[in-house]
């Protein structure tokens, strides 16, 4: 019979980040009892790291701008895989979220006439982060937080959710354990919404932290909820590549939004030797031009640096492998140059890029504003996740919510840069109300005691093994060396069916890892928890990697290199089996309706 | 690449006591601390305790004492200590210890949620708006930069070696009060709690916090002083207190 804490809530909320701080503000408003449950402390999560900004069309720079640009810009992004619905109601919604936020007291930079400023980034036509500095993530979460905290939730800091608890169908709880002493917790709620985050950690260069296992994704999976874009990873095209121990540390794209550019060896900007048919009419043909563009000329086009991710990312890659790269693999990103153009350029690199000017000074010895950096490819975002109804966040399990990077839909085959923040804000909001709906709406559900022994069960197995168990880090390293290599950013058949069996052989060993010591905050147990959801999302994304035989978005195949219509007209869906087995099925899109295939047409 | 070994004496233990324990680590060109402690505990000690998230000095999470200087562990480059000598690696001492380099740092959490939230005047816009220029949000600008790292609440004598939790809400929270305090949107009131039972007059602006602040926040010239110098205004200077009983909240 274990021991645990028991809890109850309308509404338990897993995950403290941008999505489930704003879910937890929702439902707190609309009169429910809610739990906030995350792995960190509070203000830790995930989000803290968003650079960048968060996109709204506002049009406080370019007073073109509105949610119908955004739209489209947001559906060419995702190569028309995306949900539109979704696609509609984040662009509708997202300014009304961000001026919420400076309610709430978050500080923005200001225009010149004292508004909320905004900036270029990659695939957004008009100027549209809402940002501070290279700091954004930080204002949005601390704002969130301090608001949060006087709305009356409870907050579980380190405590992490193990397994889903369900009633016939429904989802009806959460069962989880305490870092500090391994001590566990009985969530009983009404309705659950899962905030997880993403999945960096399946890789081995990758910009997220520990957390990124695809906990949400893989709770979701198990108690039987579809996850649809598997195969959709987002390789962010600038990460550090140097000093080893700081690979895969994000450089914001903002440096190239303010002007910053992509070199090889030879000093050839590359970017401009290949631009993608669907983005040519809006993208600069000569360096001037680009230049222009950087610094607010309506006039001017965007510079091919600030093409879609996976674009960017693959020139990069072309450039290594063709011997043109940097000496430790990348390419240079310089942002000094513009020094030239701007009289005080290096206090504007440091006024408006602060923490990648430290970040540099600091880790790698390099002044930004005097040399170029050098850069490459990191595991940064998952497009796919839980899918979910549109406008309430439901999943195909009753009462089982998810909204952020876990949930799926609005990115289709790739992410816009700042299109994740406002996502957060967006339907973050969204699953608050409709799981504090679901949550009237329903009783709270009975849990039975052999599922919570069961768990427990699970969850204390490998100190049973101890020290002469399977090592976690080691499986851990294992499969993140695996799915970097053969699940990459360039993918191939053969590849992918090695990395099945790989995953075959990685299961039968994290069945057998022991974790040395006790229960009080011991990062080995830890991690041979989380061995589980690294597993289940890495089989998702390769199954579902194998399953779309065409280049789209983030999934690049090296033996199916083009783009593919009879692939653009469905999702791939990862469902658990009745026999436990992974099944990958085709889920056809939705058709759109006119009006927004008209909004799309006219500003293709 | 020059590839070294380095000895690191790490505190282990929990609540009951502990002490420093001696690992050798491999040194690679560009390491951190974190980096060092992350390979002892995926090679030698799996149950190693630290915390940490983003590895960029961005979260906050990963505050220890290194050779007994309040640091971040992930900004703190192995090529600038003495590796001839071995690295001391230990808990912040103004908080309880969980275990090894773990500290419960819950009470900072317990004081934010006492200071009065944001409150802001009516928007002036239409659309919920506000206008605010960027030269009026500068020095809010730099409180927010604050990653709650807790390190000037670790170093700060008054909590450190006075202990004085119950009266004193430390450094970083007249940070905080003063980003809400200086917010051109803000309406609330908060000095006379900062005064009474927040403890600004326990510091004597030794400026050790500021000293240890990775966001290179000038914690005690911009924030602190200025508090204490609207306090003063306030409640000493009879000439204002005339004034104010005309204005209720003149500044701003
Ligand atoms: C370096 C970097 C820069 C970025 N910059 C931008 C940007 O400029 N603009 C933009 O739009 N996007 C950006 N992104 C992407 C964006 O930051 C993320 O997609 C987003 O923050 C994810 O938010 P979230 O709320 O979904 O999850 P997260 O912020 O990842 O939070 C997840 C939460 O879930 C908790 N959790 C996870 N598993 C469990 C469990 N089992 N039990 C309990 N709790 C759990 C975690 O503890 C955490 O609190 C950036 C990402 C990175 C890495
Ligand atoms: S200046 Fe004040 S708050 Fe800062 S360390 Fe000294 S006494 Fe503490
Ligand atoms: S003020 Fe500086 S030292 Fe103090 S918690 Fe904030 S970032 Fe850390
Ligand atoms: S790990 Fe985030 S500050 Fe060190």
């Amino acid at each position: 019979m274990p021991e645990y804490a028991a809890h109850e809530y309308d509404v338990l909320i897993v995950g403290a980040g941008g999505a489930g701080l704003r879910a937890a503000i929702e439902a707190s408003a609309a009169g429910v009892s809610v739990g906030l449950v995350c792995k960190s402390l509070l203000g830790k999560a995930h989000t803290v790291m968003a650079e960048g900004g968060i996109a709204a069309a506002m049009g406080n720079v370019d007073d073109r701008d509105n949610w119908r640009v955004h739209f489209a810009d947001t559906m060419r992004g995702g190569q028309y895989v995306n949900n539109w619905r979704m696609a509609e109601l984040h662009a509708r919604e997202a300014p009304d979220r961000v001026r919420e936020l400076e309610a709430w007291g978050a500080v923005f930079d200001r225009t010149n006439d004292g508004r909320i400023l905004q900036r270029n980034f990659g695939g957004h036509r008009y100027p549209r982060l809402a940002h501070v500095g290279d700091r954004t993530g930080l204002e949005l979460i601390r704002t969130l937080q301090d608001h949060g905290i006087h709305q009356g939730m409870d907050v579980h800091m380190e405590c992490t959710i193990v397994s889903l608890l369900k009633e016939g169908d429904r989802v009806v709880g959460a069962f989880a354990y305490e870092r500090e002493h391994g001590r566990f917790k009985l969530f009983r709620a009404k309705a659950v919404v899962l905030a997880t985050g993403g999945i960096g950690r399946a890789y081995k260069i990758t910009s997220n932290s520990w957390e990124g296992t695809g906990d949400g994704h893989s709770l979701a999976y198990h108690a039987g909820a579809e996850l649809i874009d598997m195969e959709f990873v987002q390789f962010h095209p600038t990460g550090m590549v140097w000093p080893p121990s700081v690979r895969g540390i994000l450089v914001t794209e903002g440096v190239r939004g303010e002007g910053g550019v992509l070199r090889n060896k030879e000093g050839r900007r590359f970017m401009f030797d290949d631009i993608p048919e669907n983005y040519r009419s809006q993208t600069a043909d000569n360096e001037e031009e680009g230049w222009r563009y950087t610094q607010g000329d309506k006039n001017a086009r965007r510079p091919p640096e600030l093409l879609t991710r996976d674009h960017v990312a693959r020139s990069i890659m072309r450039e290594v492998k063709a011997g043109r790269g940097s000496p430790h693999g990348g390419v240079f990103l310089d942002i000094s140059w513009i020094k030239e153009r701007l009289k005080n350029g290096a206090e504007h690199i440091k006024k408006k890029l602060p923490s990648m000017y430290h970040q540099f000074k600091q880790l790698a010895d390099i002044d930004i504003t005097a040399e170029p950096m050098e850069v490459g490819p990191t595991t940064h975002y998952v497009m796919g996740g839980v899918r979910v109804e549109s406008d309430t966040q439901m999943s195909n399990v009753p009462g089982l919510f998810a909204a952020g990077e876990c949930a799926a839909g609005i990115n289709g085959a790739n992410r816009l840069g700042g299109n994740s923040l406002s996502d957060l804000l967006v339907f973050g909001k969204r699953a608050g109300e409709y799981a504090a709906k679901y949550a009237k709406e329903n009783r709270l559900g009975e849990v039975s005691k052999a599922q919570i022994d069961e768990v427990a069960r699970q969850a204390l197995e490998p100190f049973e093994r101890g020290g002469s168990g399977q090592g976690a880090f080691q499986v851990q390293h294992d499969l993140q060396e695996m799915m970097q290599d053969l699940v990459g950013i360039v993918r191939r058949e053969d590849e992918m069916l090695q990395a099945l069996d790989g995953l075959a052989k990685l299961w039968e060993r994290a069945r057998q890892v022991g974790a040395p010591g006790n229960r009080d905050y011991n990062p080995g147990w830890h991690t041979a928890l989380d061995l589980t959801h690294l597993l289940t999302v890495s089989e998702a994304i390769t199954r579902s990697a194998l399953e779309r035989k065409e280049s789209r978005g983030g999934h690049f195949r090296d033996d199916f290199p083009n783009k593919d219509d009879a692939y653009a007209t469905f999702n791939v869906v990862s469902q658990r089996g009745p026999d436990g087995e992974m099944q990958i099925r085709r889920e056809p899109l939705k058709p759109i309706p006119a009006e927004l295939k008209a909004i799309i047409k006219e500003m293709a | 690449m020059v590839q070294q070994q380095a000895t690191f004496s790490i505190w282990r233990g929990d609540s009951a006591g502990g002490k420093t324990v001696d690992y050798t680590a491999e040194v690679s060109e560009g390491m951190v601390v974190l980096d060092a402690v992350h390979q002892i505990q995926a090679t030698q000690a799996n149950d190693l305790a630290c915390r940490w998230n983003c590895k960029a000095g961005k979260c906050g999470s990963c505050s220890a004492e290194i050779n007994g200087m309040p640091r971040l562990m992930c900004m703190t480059r192995l090529n600038d200590l003495d590796l001839t000598q071995p690295v001391t690696v230990e808990p912040m001492r103004a908080f309880p210890p969980v275990r090894d380099l773990v500290t419960d740092v819950s009470w900072n959490f317990r004081v934010k949620k006492k200071i009065k939230k944001f409150k802001p005047r009516k928007p002036d816009n239409p659309d919920g708006s506000w206008h605010m220029l960027q030269g009026d949000i500068d020095r809010v600008q730099e409180f927010r930069k604050c990653i709650e790292c807790f390190l000037c609440q670790d170093v700060c004598h008054v909590l450190r070696e006075h202990q004085m939790y119950e009266e004193f809400i430390g450094p970083r929270y007249f940070v905080y009060t003063a980003a809400l305090e200086m917010h051109p949107l803000d309406t609330e009131d908060r000095l006379p709690e900062l005064k009474q039972s927040q403890g600004a007059g326990l510091c004597n602006i030794t400026k050790c916090c500021t000293k240890v602040c990775p966001e290179n926040i000038h914690i005690t010239d911009n924030a602190i002083i200025p508090l204490k110098e609207r306090i003063v205004d306030r409640y000493y200077d009879p000439l204002k207190k005339l004034f104010r009983m005309f204005r209720p909240k003149s500044e701003g």
